[in-house]
């Protein structure tokens, strides 16, 4: 598998304080890529370095397998998380400028534009000046400025604040397109939601070091304890036998419905072996549902970042 | 390169289309216009008012003193007494009566006159008056002497030292302020320029900040070329502005004077230099023609393209280096009240310049602390150039002062910049802390 970015034992310090140590990342291509981490962890001068906004003291990073060099800023798109725009200045004239400074010619820029204020159902904001415009309208257009020039990298930091939920979904559903049409994505969020629902890979700062990181999907898998949850339609008293159950497993969070005869429990197991448990069940009821709890990554941000202060 | 043309002209375009801009542009040379216009009005009415004094002359001197002058006329009042003079001046809303009794003698007749007036008098007319008493007084002492009043012109006849440099050339007295005026009103373009456009560079940058576009624009572009560009554009800018403005105003100031006929060097004639030229008149023979040939002369040699060239680089560097310190105080704070601390340090060096260097060079242009201002980077755009108009070598400024001015001004400009650049780099990504300058040295090892 070959990558679009290779972080290798960056590290970055101001004055006393470490930003980042040795740390190492490898984004696959094609993938949306969620970089998380507590306030003050490091992200944003990570993704500073990589936009070649401040550089590392020490270590490199390979863009494509070739060490970051200026001219592969034209490929490198980038909605920071503190942004805006000129404020007196026309929207047009605006989007236009930013684009040339990519380096997109003006006539392959209005061309685009064209394209992106239709599809993002942008109309006749082109002699607006952004101080004329809500807050979302804006935010659209910085989407727009980020993704015109068809950058191989994408870095998105919070890109859905300042949208309201229609235009929030609609942002993500053009983040998702775009990684269909091959662009590399790196999002950085402290939306766990949404990095359920975008991210591939994810990697976990805290402290200026990556304390995890991988395929979202086999941390989920290595994160899960064997915890199940369980409901069973019981022959007779649910009570006892909730409390005979208690006394060979692990049981939480149980309640019993008397009338329907509805016994629901959260059971933690030592091992994934499930049939002895299953046995049992059955020997006392009808299983409606036997599911494994994935932890979410809400769940593994918190646990994981909990471990490491303590 | 090309990023860097884009740059400069968005920054360009953004500072001329400014609504306050352009009013300004505009509405300066009128309003600067207007006020001339208006204080050359005011002083030819002020000039056009007439005063009548009343004479009530009892004794035989001074009978034939009291001319007529463009700002005083004088009646004479006869056979009539005090009282019944102070009356009819009063009636005839004269401006004041001055009564000379009857004494023994022309010291006495003088020691005793006095100048009746409504409110205590304009100084013009209290020394007019005085002048037309002292006149008659040597009068009569060069008579009582036996001096006839020919003799005395020639034997006070003034005197004037002529000079001239060891190799021969003829100096002109006050040809030295002339070109230390001239080198001036150069040296206060590039300081009110400075103030002006480096201000709008420290704005531009801090609006920037505020508006949070600028990660977006420093991940398409460095920092360096973005800070370059605004000072560029931005100055651009502004010698549009003052070439509008020189336009305009002498367009604007030719046709008010041509609309209301006035003569501008009636504004510089005061009454007082009237009064003195009068009384001179009789001493002085002439002024002479010669003279005025001379001063011409010495303008001429003024080494003009020296001048206007230096004017240039000076005016170049200086700017480069005060703008970029202005670019780098934008970036370090988050509003503009913030700014003042760091301001005051970069006006300073501006005012010394400006101060100092007019003392300093009026009263010699080649004095240690000329040389040291015109040497010192901070202040030899402006200090220098008051110095150039006497030329470079023989006479003028050596050409080490020269050269060693300039190489130090090139060196401060790379310094100047690099340091402002890594503060500008670190700055424009801070928000919400008002630095100090401990942290900006800080960041200077970012």
């Amino acid at each position: 598998m070959s990558h679009i970015l290779v972080a290798e034992n960056v590290s970055k310090k101001f004055g006393e304080h470490t930003a980042l140590s040795n740390f190492s990342l490898e984004i696959p291509e094609n993938c949306i890529y969620g970089l998380l981490g507590p306030n003050g962890a490091g992200k944003t001068t990570l993704i500073r370095i990589i936009n070649q906004i401040t550089y590392p003291d020490s270590g490199q990073i390979l863009f494509e397998g070739c060490p970051l060099a200026p001219e592969h800023i034209a490929t490198i798109g980038y909605l920071p998380e503190e942004r805006g725009l000129y404020k007196s200045m026309k929207v047009g004239e605006q989007v236009l400028y930013l684009a040339q400074l990519k380096g997109l010619s003006k006539t392959e820029a209005k061309k685009r534009l064209k394209y992106w204020f239709e599809r993002l159902e942008i109309g006749d904001w082109w002699n607006k000046k952004i101080q004329e415009l809500s807050k979302g309208m804006a935010q659209k257009i910085q989407f727009i400025i980020t993704v015109l020039h068809e950058p191989k990298l994408l870095i998105f930091d919070e890109p859905f604040s300042g949208f309201d939920p229609i235009n929030a979904n609609k942002i993500k559903d053009e983040i998702l397109e775009l990684k269909k049409r091959g662009t590399s994505i790196i999002f950085s969020t402290h939306r766990m939601e949404s990095v359920e629902e975008l991210c591939d890979y994810i990697t976990l700062l805290h402290q200026s070091e990556k304390v995890l990181d991988g395929k979202l999907s086999d941390i989920k898998k290595a994160y899960k304890n064997n915890i199940f949850r369980v409901g069973l339609n019981v022959k007779n008293d649910g009570e006892k036998i909730i409390q005979q159950f208690k006394t060979k497993f692990k049981i939480s969070d149980d309640t019993y419905d008397n009338v329907e005869m509805q016994l629901d429990f959260t059971l933690q197991l030592p091992n994934t072996d499930t049939t002895a448990v299953l046995n049992q069940l059955t020997l006392n009821g009808t299983i409606n549902h036997f599911e494994e709890v994935i932890p979410t990554a809400n769940d593994i941000f918190i646990q994981t970042v909990k471990t490491k202060d303590k | 390169m090309n990023k860097l043309k884009l740059i400069i002209k968005r920054e360009y375009l953004a500072k001329v289309r400014n609504k306050s801009f352009v009013i300004m542009t505009f509405l300066s040379p009128i309003l600067m216009v207007g006020m001339i216009v208006l204080i050359a009005f005011l002083t030819k009415v002020n000039d056009s008012e007439k005063r009548i004094i009343t004479v009530l002359n009892e004794s035989d001197y001074f009978s034939n003193s009291f001319n007529q002058t463009e700002s005083i006329s004088y009646i004479d009042l006869r056979n009539v007494t005090f009282d019944e003079a102070k009356d009819s001046t009063l009636s005839m809303g004269n401006y004041g009566l001055l009564y000379i009794p009857k004494k023994d003698g022309l010291e006495a007749t003088a020691n005793n006159a006095f100048l009746y007036t409504k409110e205590s008098p304009v100084s013009t007319i209290l020394e007019r008056v005085e002048t037309i008493f002292q006149n008659r007084l040597r009068q009569g002492r060069l008579q009582e002497l036996g001096v006839s009043a020919k003799d005395f012109a020639d034997i006070e006849g003034d005197f004037e030292m002529k000079t001239s440099t060891f190799d021969g050339q003829q100096n002109i007295k006050g040809i030295n302020e002339i070109k230390a005026v001239i080198g001036g009103g150069f040296g206060y373009l590039i300081m009110m320029f400075i103030i002006i456009y480096g201000g709008f560079v420290m704005r531009s940058v801090i609006e920037e900040k505020t508006s949070r576009i600028i990660e977006v624009i420093i991940s398409s572009v460095k920092p360096f070329q973005l800070m370059l560009g605004k000072i560029i554009g931005t100055s651009l800018a502004g010698i549009t502005q003052f070439a509008i403005w020189i336009f305009s105003a002498s367009l604007l100031l030719f046709v008010a004077m041509l609309l209301l006929d006035i003569d501008l060097n009636a504004l510089n004639a005061n009454p007082m230099m009237e009064q003195n030229a009068m009384v001179n008149m009789a001493v002085i023979p002439e002024s002479s023609d010669n003279e005025m040939q001379k001063y011409a002369e010495e303008l001429f040699k003024i080494p003009w393209i020296l001048l206007l060239s230096s004017f240039v680089l000076y005016f170049i560097l200086g700017y480069l280096i005060y703008s970029s310190i202005y670019a780098a105080i934008g970036a370090a704070v988050d509003n503009e009240t913030d700014t003042q601390q760091f301001i005051f340090p970069i006006i300073l060096p501006l005012m010394l310049a400006i101060y100092v260097g007019f003392f300093s060079v009026f009263s010699n242009p080649h004095g240690p602390i000329a040389v040291g201002f015109s040497l010192f980077p901070l202040t030899s755009p402006i200090v220098m150039l008051m110095r150039l108009p006497g030329g470079i070598g023989e006479g003028g400024v050596p050409l080490w002062q020269f050269l060693t001015s300039i190489v130090l001004l090139i060196t401060t400009f790379l310094g100047i910049v690099w340091l402002a650049a890594k503060i500008y780099r670190i700055g424009i990504l801070m928000y919400g802390k008002k630095p100090t300058y401990r942290e900006l040295f800080k960041w200077l090892k970012y």
